[in-house]
């Protein structure tokens, strides 16, 4: 268990992959409970920041600190939504299956199912809107279903600190509704939220806080300070334009970091 | 029909014959599983041929055939884990080369030992009336060692298998649970050998597996159809062999197929007739 207070600290964080580094030098310091959309242009490192935050990709320098401690003293309290393209859909399992997946740093390898887990995998599926898809196979859910079966599995985990990376693309909007109603809701448990998007827009209005990433820290504080047109044309380069208060970037899909 | 049964069991070795192929058919049903949802069909097939080389060279040094057939499996599956972890090779290319290095090695050793030539066909295809007491008691430790640690290790191996980035979130040793994996499976093909042999036993990993993952949407209960679907074709693949004079191996392998073909036909959801009955 954590210590329940604090905050997600990164010096000079860099990163990368066989030598190229998607990452380099990034301090940042996020409140507890604080909600921070990254966006950023392809490539610009937002699932690489991810990545190094569970632990999928070493460190090249710097420091990560959680709660003030180093990053893997505390491997119960952060949990990562990936992209749904992550996972073989086709295997064998029940939504509940994946779902008591948040719970296996509880229970380790040999522990079965308590109550206190099933009770906290049905409420992860009642919050999330799935309680009624619980028996059915993975296979045969939508992209958004699956989706919400990501976040159930995350939330089972009651982490201090949430991952979700593109979590609104390629999804229904039932599912897009659900994840805002989720992130207001975990604003009031003080769970810390980063969420990677490339819809500037949604991280103007639903964010208080904005990161923009382009392999270094481009800016990072309130969305209405960083999204100026100013520092996202430095971001995005010639890849944006501006319709009246509305930054479109021309980009189509999301973010492919190899 | 009793008598029909119970012919065949007069035989001790029949009987030996027949419990060995229920335990090797369970057992590669259950690892099985692992082998068709991880993709590793593949890796199956190389390393039951890179057991060659492990027994005719301890037929050379006139040691256990079966301890050098375990060797060999061994030590292939972690060189395809070393070969293919650095990034330097893609893992199907890191089989591909081992798996004919090591049956061309097998192959040139056994056709330097001339009096060895009749048994090179029981390696391929199995005897199943040979095994011995010893051999009995071999399968039945190692095959129960198996399904113990698939049973045991049921959370990590799902984990690992479904969701690699969770493994690494919850900082699981993905790597050696991969070996161990790997090396189970090379005990299954151990086992294996004397039953269908090293021609036929990836089709005993694949088949019933694929089978019950026809028939289930949940994985304890897809091993436990594909270990039935297993047992079921290694006992009737016994008495056709028996009654029609065919190879064992073959006929455990087709009486697997047929089961297979079955499910595929008529499983109640995934099933092409279903389908179809439900598309129109």
């Amino acid at each position: 268990m954590c210590p329940i207070r604090n905050r997600l600290v990164l010096e000079n964080v860099s990163a990368g992959y066989n030598g190229q580094r998607a990452l380099q030098d990034v301090t940042l310091q996020v409140v507890h409970g604080g909600q921070v959309a990254v966006v950023g242009p392809n490539g610009a490192g937002k699932t690489t920041l991810f990545k190094v935050l569970v632990g999928l990709l070493p460190l090249r320098s710097g420091q990560i600190l959680i709660h003030d401690e180093p990053l893997g003293q505390h491997k119960d309290c952060v949990a990562y939504v990936p992209q749904r393209s992550d996972v073989d859909w086709r295997f064998p399992l029940t939504v509940t299956d994946v779902v008591m997946m948040g719970r296996y740093n509880r229970q380790g390898w040999f522990r079965q199912p308590d109550r206190d887990d099933r009770a906290a995998v049905q409420h992860a599926l009642e919050q999330m809107g799935i309680a009624d898809l619980a028996r059915r196979a993975i296979g045969d859910l939508s992209g958004g279903q699956q989706q919400r079966v990501f976040l159930a599995r995350a939330l089972a985990q009651e982490p201090h600190i949430l991952l979700m990376d593109e979590p609104f693309t390629g999804v229904d909007s039932t599912t897009q509704e659900t994840t805002l109603a989720l992130l207001a809701q975990l604003k009031q448990q003080q769970v810390t939220v980063l969420v990677s998007t490339h819809d500037l827009n949604m991280a103007a209005e639903r964010f208080e806080n904005v990161l923009l990433l382009n392999r270094q820290l481009i800016a990072y504080g309130p969305a209405r300070e960083v999204l100026s047109p100013t520092i996202i044309q430095r971001a995005f380069g010639g890849r944006v334009l501006f319709v009246g208060n509305v930054a479109v970037v021309d980009e189509c899909c999301p973010p492919d970091e190899g | 029909m009793l008598e029909w049964l119970m012919t065949p069991l007069a035989y001790s070795f029949m009987q030996r014959g027949l419990l060995a192929s229920l335990i090797v058919g369970v057992v590669c049903a259950v690892i099985g599983c692992y082998v068709v949802l991880r993709g590793m069909a593949f890796m199956g097939d190389a390393l039951a041929h890179a057991i060659l080389p492990g027994i005719a060279i301890a037929y050379l040094l006139q040691g256990n055939l079966t301890l050098g057939a375990l060797v060999a499996a061994v030590a292939v599956a972690l060189l395809i884990g070393l070969f293919s972890r650095q990034g330097a090779i893609r893992e199907d290319t890191a089989i591909g080369i081992l798996f004919a290095a090591a049956l061309s090695l097998g192959v040139a050793l056994i056709s330097s030992i001339r009096t060895y030539a009749v048994d090179l066909s029981h390696i391929l295809f199995g005897n199943v009336l040979g095994v011995s007491p010893s051999d009995l008691w071999l399968v039945g430790g190692l095959g129960l060692l198996v399904v113990i640690a698939v049973a045991v290790l049921y959370k990590p191996f799902l984990v690992v298998s479904f969701d690699p980035v969770l493994a690494a979130t919850l900082r699981w040793p993905a790597e050696l649970l991969r070996n161990i994996l790997l090396v189970l499976l090379a005990l299954t093909i151990v086992v294996s050998l004397q039953t269908v042999g090293v021609g036929l036993v990836a089709a005993m990993l694949v088949t019933p597996a694929a089978t019950a993952y026809l028939l289930t949407r949940r994985l304890p209960a897809m091993m436990v159809i594909s270990a039935l679907a297993g047992a079921f074709s290694s006992l009737i693949g016994l008495y056709l062999s028996y009654y029609a004079n065919i190879a064992s191996g073959s006929a455990v392998v087709l009486t697997a197929t047929a089961c297979f073909l079955l499910a595929f036909l008529f499983a109640p959801r995934r099933g092409i007739i279903v389908r179809w009955l439900s598309s129109r």
